[in-house]
């Protein structure tokens, strides 16, 4: 506590609320105010002062901070990439709608199944790609960059993708085993590609892929895909694990500048 | 020990057919406040992204804090503070809540979190704006937001990269008084191409061209080096001039 108290004119003034005060005075009077009750008492006539530091006082100690549900939000969900996820659960309604509509009557091949493997690449894109979020060099050199986020951002995609996917299959009637292995392989892929030629780059190459090979001869001649019938379970098994053993293998790469162009 | 430590560095940006933008730079950097300055293309940009760890060394030795830069990069970049030369943000983010998830990102005990956000943005002179959203702001401010986010972990090396951008003189003058107090506690390194910076704000001048430390001294050792035939509207900048020209062979 200082020796200084402030003069009875500066109190006087600082009571009135004059605006002429120098601000280094105001901060002065003001401080020494919230340390000095002998002072405050002089300020206004003791109960009254007493009384309104009360329920000043533990305002004063409480410091602002976000909610706590905004905060766990972004600890899982990039906020780069909170516009993609909508578009992804859009493109899901759009596979449903065309689904009902019948555009591909008469046929076994349902658009859902079709764009299942594409939408969480579109996430992780949007989540790990230096085009997309604006902040990417700052977090790239946090320490939490890296499989941790990696992870956290991958799950928060899928939490969106796959609860999507699991209503449009039910809707529709696209069994479940038809499209989660292609899906997850296609998530994991795009990570584990990422690594080697960039996230963004890693995307389009496996979007174009899936278009050509698998997406495109069922649009043309009306069935379903070879690749999707559930004999090849092994090998979308396989894929997601070589996969996953890339990704922590090159797990340095998320932490660089260089993996996401 | 050395917060940063640098020997032989080079750095290879721009892939197969690149160049060396850092070429066999050596550097010792302890507390204090240290100005990097040099032309365009010098390689600062890449140099601090080097020392920021986002980018891998080709070749060389790099220690920061004492340890070797390579696989664990975890502890350190707790203790780093980094602003890009571009810095990125969400626009939807409010002043505080960006500067929160990046603590949360630089893995802040969250309890200390609201605290600290809180004092770094009175550090910058931002207390009030914290609830206000990041896409209110001016470039001024953003960068305030910039500086704000970089040593809200306290950090023990904290990377300033064009810091100075957008800020009007006043602004520029209580960045230098910040500076000059996080100084005692870190070191600072400040990429700048504002010389006047430098001359005010640091305790010690690095001049880099063509990707290597061509001066380390005090600014008073800058100004020494130069003449008055050299170019130059102030001492420290004719000093620049000459050290500069003598090696590129011309002001461009």
């Amino acid at each position: 506590m200082t020796a200084h108290h402030p003069t009875d004119q500066s109190l006087r003034r600082y009571e009135r609320g004059d605006d002429d005060i120098p601000a280094d005075e105001l901060w002065a009077v003001e401080s020494h105010l919230e340390n000095c009750a002998p002072c405050r008492a002089r300020l206004v006539p003791d109960p009254v002062a007493t009384a309104v530091w009360a329920e000043l006082q533990p305002a004063l100690d409480r410091t602002p901070q976000m909610p706590r549900a905004r905060r766990r939000w972004n600890g899982w969900f990039s906020p780069a990439a909170a516009p993609w996820l909508a578009m992804v659960v859009l493109v899901t309604a759009a596979a449903v709608a065309l689904d009902r509509l019948g555009l591909m009557a008469g046929e076994r091949v349902s658009v859902v199944l079709l764009v299942a493997p594409l939408l969480p690449v579109l996430g992780v894109a949007a989540s790990w790609s230096r085009a997309l979020d604006p902040a990417h060099e700052l977090v790239s050199a946090t320490p939490r960059a890296g499989l941790p986020l990696v992870f956290r951002r991958t799950a928060a995609v899928l939490a969106v993708v796959v609860p999507g996917l699991s209503l449009a299959g039910l809707v529709t009637g696209v069994g479940f085993t038809l499209w989660l292995l292609p899906c997850l392989a296609f998530t994991v892929g795009t990570l584990a590609l990422g690594t080697l030629v960039g996230i963004t780059r890693a995307a389009l190459a496996l979007t174009a892929a899936w278009a050509t090979a698998i997406a495109g001869p069922p649009l043309l001649f009306q069935r379903t895909p070879l690749l999707l019938d559930t004999a090849l379970t092994p090998l979308w098994l396989a894929l997601l694990a070589a996969g996953l053993v890339v990704v922590v293998l090159r797990r340095m790469a998320f932490t660089r500048l260089e993996t996401n162009l | 020990m050395r917060a940063i430590e640098a020997d032989n560095l080079v750095v290879r940006v721009g892939g197969r057919r690149g160049r060396n933008a850092v070429n066999g730079l050596g550097l010792r950097l302890s507390r204090g406040v240290h100005g990097l300055l040099g032309p365009n293309g010098a390689g600062k940009t890449t140099l601090i992204r080097t020392l920021a760890t986002v980018q891998r060394p080709t070749s060389g030795s790099l220690s920061l804090l004492g340890q070797p830069v390579g696989g664990g990069l975890r502890p350190v970049r707790r203790r780093l503070g980094y602003l890009p030369q571009h810095f990125g943000f969400y626009k939807r983010f409010k002043v505080r809540e960006f500067v929160e998830y990046m603590a949360w990102l630089k893995e802040m005990p969250s309890r200390r979190i609201p605290g600290a956000v809180a004092s770094s943005l009175e550090r910058v002179g931002l207390a009030d704006r914290a609830d206000d959203p990041m896409k209110a702001l001016s470039g001024g401010m953003v960068r305030r937001v910039g500086i704000a986010q970089a040593i809200v972990n306290t950090p023990d090396v904290l990377l300033l990269d064009e810091p100075t951008v957008g800020l009007d003189p006043a602004q520029r003058l209580r960045f230098r008084e910040l500076v000059a107090e996080l100084g005692e506690q870190s070191c600072v390194l400040i990429s700048t191409h504002l010389v006047e910076d430098v001359a005010a704000a640091c305790t010690d001048v690095v001049l880099v061209a063509e990707g290597s430390v061509v001066f380390q001294g005090t600014p008073a050792d800058l100004v020494n080096a130069g003449t008055p035939e050299h170019v130059g509207d102030s001492p420290i900048e004719r000093g620049y001039s000459a050290l500069i020209t003598t090696r590129s062979g011309g002001a461009w």
